[in-house]
């Protein structure tokens, strides 16, 4: 009679690497096909009933789907201290973090801010001082060029100069990495049903309801909550406000010559002051969530990574509206310097930090209508 | 012993579906309510964990139940599968019970989601749990505690003080001490004595040792055992159980539904002298999987071997264990530790009595063995496409039916009269509703609904 060893029950023995998560998620799913209790918490279930087995394709991607809202975890009978040791929210953590790091470019700089808020705040601190120096550098030999308001600090020119290319070649990097997950999960000809499907679950942040529309099971244990739904859509919504505020206003000053600074009902300002409120409360909101939240739920090794993104995005919006309100003060260079070093950071950053989920968790959702 | 000085109107020992029930329904009343629940924390519920839905009547369709489910085809069904050993006044007090219940447990926390993938044919009968049957306990967990109900774990009631037609005062061991509670009321709803193999083995005999236990490890009956031995009056048959044939791999305590094996119907089933002993065809399995525990039991070592072949291995739910795999019969029969030679003989006896006709998994095909014994008489397909696979099976008991005898109001009955103060609910009283037999979820049905009438008639009891 062959025996059956029970991998990993030790919540404490991560058994993080690649090849290891995959094993492990392996066994729990396995275990999941044969239950089924979970079906309606969330698109993961049904995605593992249809399977027989599981390949690394199909865990990378059921990985990926998985919104960490911890249902099925406070609903398991099989968690520890049971033998099969089943956590499935910390296991397919591990895999999908292992699945971005895996295919950021370039790889070596996934692992380090991933996992190290203090390497953000350093990338922070960087950022601070580069546009310090250039406002504190620039004014002399621009002059001719500065304009008024924040123009009067670094002129629109120089802006532009610094964060096109630290924009778009960071949102490269990730089209480059979602890309090679895409096909490693096998991703073919998207159709525009899939696409409407797809965004209606991110709309509705559908895999945080719990299936009842309650919410998940994430700071405070088996309590369901939609606290954690709500202040991901305020950062979801303030973060695309700030950056259509952004796009506005750049269209305006190219198409319309209308330059900043802009009066409070411009449309710049407006979707700007209101991103900006909804993702201070957002960020603040999940941040305080996160503390209170079990960490053996998720992937260890990037705690301290994901709370210094949320505290990055944070400090983004917070420093935008300071900007707004203490625009005569006399500290604006450094404030100044301190928002656009942030946001320069937050960008450079983008293909290596907590913000690739969005990516990949969109591609996740397509795959998945394509699959259904 | 240290007396409480705190004290409760009403104390609920087990900490399941049913003393759930009871404690909640007991506080809306009016009661101050303590569960002494057995188990730590993580284990708390006991079987209720396990459970996935409950059966439930309806005149139309209700939330995630479809078409009609009336009392009498429900009571018809219990009939059916009890072959008429049940209290037929007690089993539609359950019965008419489940409907308005639905409600009431979703009122209470409990989320309910449409019938799963692979059990199509329970959407009409059984409402599904969202996330099983420990999202329902942990939901009454919350319910409670808001209500104000105290919960004592790993709290092991050792004895219930009888004094001719009350129960005086609960003693029970907490952290290595011992307690004694004098409540007005008491509910015992602590479930069977399953996981007490010595008790099984009394009843069973020696083979009892070899079964597997499903559910909590906790359930050892020791208030059963107690409240019998002061003469409470007991019904059930102790050598009846819900048992059910389970993956011989799975744990010895607490492997839950993962562990059972849907793929005898495909298969030839051998004992350990790779001699086959009865039909695997008979039915299909929904009806027939409850009678493969006993069947199985009855075999030397208690152990059965199930034989597949690849056209198989698709046809049934996947279980927990992957199966043992081999390219031949004989290396198959090496890696179960059975007699090579003796599985080829059954195996290839058993093919030559296979007939050519259509096969269909899902429904009865008539395709039967012709000229064996015992023959097989649907899904009969000669085993003779590599690989093969094998599955060692083994009897797992979910829960024992000896209980404790209610009246319709789930009062405890002695031989003197009911016992004024002492109310039973769930499995440790389901013996007198399911007298053998088993109904995809009735146990949580009686849970329920004699839990809440037990909670309410006790709590009335405290007030006055």
């Amino acid at each position: 009679m062959q025996s059956i060893n029970v991998v990993n029950i030790d919540p404490n023995e991560a058994l993080q690497t690649t090849d290891g998560s995959m094993t492990e998620a392996r066994r729990q799913l396995e275990v999941c096909n044969a239950c089924r209790y979970c079906e309606s918490f969330c698109s993961v279930f049904p995605a593992v009933n249809r399977e027989r087995t599981f390949s690394e394709a199909t865990i990378t991607q059921l990985a990926n789907l998985c919104h960490n809202c911890r249902g099925c975890y406070y609903a398991c009978q099989y968690t520890a201290p049971h033998e099969f040791g089943i956590n499935i929210p910390k296991v397919l953590a591990e895999v999908r973090q292992n699945s971005w790091q895996d295919n950021a470019m370039p790889a070596f700089m996934a692992g380090a801010f991933h996992r190290s808020g203090a390497a953000l705040a350093v990338a922070v601190v960087i950022g601070f001082a580069l546009l310090l120096w250039l406002i504190n550098q620039l004014p002399q030999s621009m002059n001719a060029n500065l304009g008024e308001g924040f123009y009067s600090q670094l002129s629109h020119n120089a802006m532009i100069a610094i964060f096109i290319p630290a924009f778009l070649l960071p949102v490269l990097a990730i089209a480059i990495s979602v890309r090679r997950y895409w096909r490693s999960v096998g991703g073919t000809q998207l159709q525009l049903s899939h696409i409407k499907a797809a965004l209606a679950s991110v709309a509705k942040m559908r895999n945080l309801a719990g299936g009842s529309g309650e919410g998940c099971n994430f700071e405070d244990e088996d309590r369901f909550s939609n606290a954690r739904r709500w202040y991901h859509q305020a950062t979801m919504i303030g973060f695309l406000l700030c950056f259509a505020a952004t796009s506005a206003g750049t269209l305006m000053h190219y198409l319309f010559d209308m330059q900043a600074p802009y009066p409070l009902f411009s449309l710049p300002k407006m979707l700007g002051v209101s991103g900006g409120v909804l993702l201070s409360i957002g960020t603040l909101g999940l941040g305080v969530l996160k503390l209170q939240a079990d960490r053996d739920l998720a992937d260890r090794r990037v705690w301290g990574g994901e709370m210094g993104f949320i505290i990055l995005l944070f400090l983004v919006s917070t420093s935008g509206l300071a900007l707004y309100v203490l625009a005569a003060s006399p500290w604006l260079p450094e404030l100044l310097a301190f928002h656009l070093g942030s946001v320069l950071a937050f960008f450079v950053l983008m293909p290596f930090s907590k913000m690739v989920h969005g990516f990949y968790r969109l591609a996740a959702l397509l795959r998945e209508q394509q699959l259904q | 012993m240290i007396q409480q000085a705190k004290t409760y109107d009403l104390v609920v020992i087990g900490g399941g579906n049913a003393a759930l029930c009871a404690a909640i329904t007991a506080a809306e009343h009016g009661s101050t309510v303590l569960i002494l629940e057995g188990a730590p924390k993580p284990y708390r519920g006991g079987n209720s964990r396990h459970t996935r839905n409950f059966r439930c009547m309806h005149q139309e369709p209700l939330a995630v139940l479809t078409d009609r489910y009336t009392e009498e085809e429900y009571f018809e069904d219990l009939l059916k599968v009890t072959k008429g050993k049940t209290d037929e006044k007690l089993a539609r007090v359950a019965i008419r019970g489940t409907e308005e219940s639905y409600a009431w447990m979703e009122a209470h926390g409990v989320r309910f989601q449409p019938s799963l993938s692979g059990t199509l044919s329970l959407s009409r009968t059984n409402a599904f749990f969202m996330g099983g049957g420990k999202a329902l306990v942990n939901a009454y967990y919350r319910t409670a505690f808001k209500l104000g109900v105290e919960v004592m774990y790993e709290a092991q009631v050792t004895h219930l003080e009888r004094c001719g037609n009350r129960i005086e005062a609960v003693e029970f061991t907490h952290q290595e001490r011992s307690h004694r509670l004098t409540p007005k009321a008491i509910i015992v709803a602590s479930g069977g004595f399953q996981a007490d193999l010595d008790w099984l083995a009394s009843a069973w005999g020696p083979a009892a040792k070899n079964f597997l236990i499903r559910g909590t490890p906790y359930n050892k009956g020791a208030v059963l055992r107690d409240l019998l031995d002061q003469g409470a009056e007991s019904v059930g048959d102790p050598t009846q159980c819900h048992a059910v044939a389970i993956d011989g791999r799975a744990p010895k305590f607490d492997g839950g539904i993962v562990t059972r094996l849907d793929c005898v119907p495909f298969s030839v089933v051998v004992n350990n002298a790779a001699q086959r002993f009865y039909d695997e065809g008979e039915d299909v399995w929904p009806k027939r999987y409850a009678i493969w525990g006993r069947l199985v039991a009855a075999q030397p070592e208690q152990v059965g071997y199930v034989i597949i072949d690849a056209k198989s291995l698709e046809l049934f739910m996947p279980s927990v264990f992957p199966p043992i795999k081999a390219d031949s019969i004989e290396e198959l029969a090496e890696k179960l530790t059975l007699p090579p030679e003796a599985l080829q003989n059954t195996i290839e006896e058993f093919n030559a009595a296979c007939r050519p006709g259509q096969f269909h998994p899902t429904e009865l095909d008539g395709l039967a063995t012709d000229g064996i014994s015992p023959a097989k008489t649907n899904w009969a397909r000669p085993i003779d496409t590599p690989p093969y696979y094998g599955y060692s099976l083994r009897t797992g008991v979910t829960f024992t039916y000896l209980g404790l005898k209610v009246d319709e109001t789930a009062q405890v009955q002695s031989a003197e009269g009911p016992i004024e103060n002492l109310w039973a609910a769930g499995e440790t009283m389901a013996g007198s509703i399911l007298g053998q037999g088993y109904l995809a979820g009735f146990g949580m049905t009686i849970g329920t609904v004699f839990g809440r009438i037990a909670g309410k008639e006790a709590a009335n009891y405290a007030k006055h």
